[in-house]
């Protein structure tokens, strides 16, 4: 049987960096679907590179940045936070970068799907910008936040390269899933990476089966919409 | 014009199959796997191999875990370099290698190693320091991260240590953790603090040999190379004086 501790983290890890993605992507993602700027493109492809870096390449530059000669490191070190690298919340960052594009996306085509013109008339009935989000873009959305979450969440279960370089392997810290796999692997023991990959398998495909349930269903209410 | 043009090009299709065949006969392809720790000696090693025979040798670099499983699983090499002895054992017990040709081509030299050069003293007396992390690689997976514990236990420190340890998952990624400065220092192999037969950088620590069981690293020519003769004969080649001496400058002891 796989170690508790293990799987209680890899979740911990999974809820806590979904959590800030979606603080994070949410205004990043109704900037990107809204604006005329010609930073669009710049700002949209720089979010977009952790999909094309190897997660190993990323890991590395992030232990250089939040190591104590690099910028973030010595600015935490200055904060009185300590050394990022090899601890939980360090882990947390890496995480959130590479999963950012995850989260962004599925939120940006949402958002740009309810086109302009449910948000026009919201304004003509006088609502602020505050209240256009809420009342109208957000609810109308609401299936793409899902999908973006559970996307998110999914893409941190699987984080292994990143999280190699960052967490250091440190158990109850850093030490998640898919890293004690890779370990049995590693000591050729089988049977206990069967178990954990048995079990990853099974719980991805529940999600994916979720996020796809959900797309049908927004497709059909969409349909009574029209 | 259409004739001439068709037997231009029936002619160079001759050529080519031609040339193939000849070249065919005279240089053998050797597929080889080589534990990570070993890339930079073996590429030297086999550019010097290639200038004396011809033979070609395509060299694979990973884990050793990862190449044993991809080995068990049909991959076609010929030729395995591995960081311990225990996966070239358990090849030629599962009949996926060749008894007869199993050796010792190089012993690890593990060091203690900090990108600082005031940190380490050539005592190894930091180790009964308060230190914030220590890095090792895993030391049931890595042959360097075991002899590292058995350093540790036998200085007696290991107890003291052990909640600081920070593990990658080999000897590469342990040194790029310190060499980052994310870590202050931790137990890495001399020839990856090597460059030229000079330290490259930083301070370390030679652990003596008497604190851990060598890291013997071993050969074995696979199944699939068992009629290759240039796979035997590259084996044979590591086991030269030439050979030795080179393995020697890139940080390894070589019986």
């Amino acid at each position: 049987m796989p170690d508790i501790t293990v799987v209680y983290l890899t979740l911990k890890l999974a809820c806590v960096v979904t959590l800030v993605l979606l603080i994070i992507a949410t205004p990043l993602a109704w900037w990107m679907s809204q604006t005329q700027s010609p930073l669009k493109s710049l700002i949209g492809a720089m979010f977009a590179l952790p999909l094309v870096l190897p997660p190993t390449v990323l890991g590395f530059y992030l232990l250089l940045l939040l190591g104590p000669n690099g910028p973030l490191g010595s600015l935490s070190e200055q904060l009185g936070i300590g050394r990022l690298p090899f601890t939980f919340t360090g882990i947390v960052i890496a995480c959130v970068v590479h999963t950012l594009p995850f989260v962004v996306q599925p939120m940006q085509n949402a958002f740009e799907a309810i086109g302009k013109r449910p948000l026009e008339v919201a304004m003509t009935l006088r609502a602020n910008s505050w209240q256009v989000f809420w009342k109208v873009a957000f609810p109308l959305a609401r299936p793409g936040f899902f999908a973006a979450a559970i996307l998110g969440f999914c893409h941190t279960i699987g984080e292994f390269g990143v999280v190699l370089m960052i967490g250091g392997n440190i158990p109850g810290e850093t030490r998640v899933m898919s890293i004690e796999i890779y370990n049995h692997v590693e000591a050729l023991e089988y049977g206990q990476a069967h178990w954990l990959a048995g079990g990853m398998l099974l719980f991805s495909f529940v999600a994916l089966l979720i996020i796809y349930s959900l797309n049908d269903f927004t497709k059909q209410r969409l349909k009574l919409c029209a | 014009m259409k004739k001439l043009l068709s037997k231009l090009c029936v002619s160079w299709v001759l050529l080519v199959v031609a040339t193939l065949k000849v070249t065919s006969l005279q240089a053998t392809e050797i597929k080889a796997a080589v534990a990570a720790n070993f890339y930079k000696p073996v590429l030297t090693l086999v550019d010097h191999y290639q200038k004396e025979t011809g033979h070609h040798v395509q060299v694979s670099a990973g884990s050793t875990g990862k190449l044993y499983a991809q080995i068990k699983n049909g991959a076609p090499f010929e030729v395995f370099l591995a960081a311990d002895q225990q996966r070239p054992r358990l090849l030629v017990e599962e009949g996926l290698a060749v008894p007869s040709i199993q050796f010792t081509y190089a012993l690890g030299s593990l060091v203690l190693w900090s990108n600082n050069p005031e940190l380490v003293d050539g005592k190894g007396e930091i180790l009964k320091e308060e230190l914030k992390h220590i890095a090792i690689c895993n030391p049931k997976t890595a042959p360097y991260g075991a002899a590292a514990v058995s350093a540790m236990k036998n200085l007696g420190v290991y107890n003291k240590l052990e909640p600081k340890f920070v593990e990658g998952q080999s000897v590469g990624q342990t040194y790029q953790q310190i060499s980052s400065g994310a870590v202050d220092l931790g137990f890495v192999a001399l020839s990856q603090v090597l460059v030229d037969k000079q330290l490259n950088g930083g301070s370390l620590w030679l652990v003596p040999n008497e604190l851990y069981s060598p890291i013997k690293q071993d050969a074995v020519l696979l199944k699939q190379g068992s009629n290759n003769a240039a796979a035997k004969q590259f084996l044979a080649y590591l086991q030269t004086e030439q050979s030795k001496q080179l393995i020697r400058d890139f940080g390894y002891d070589v019986k």
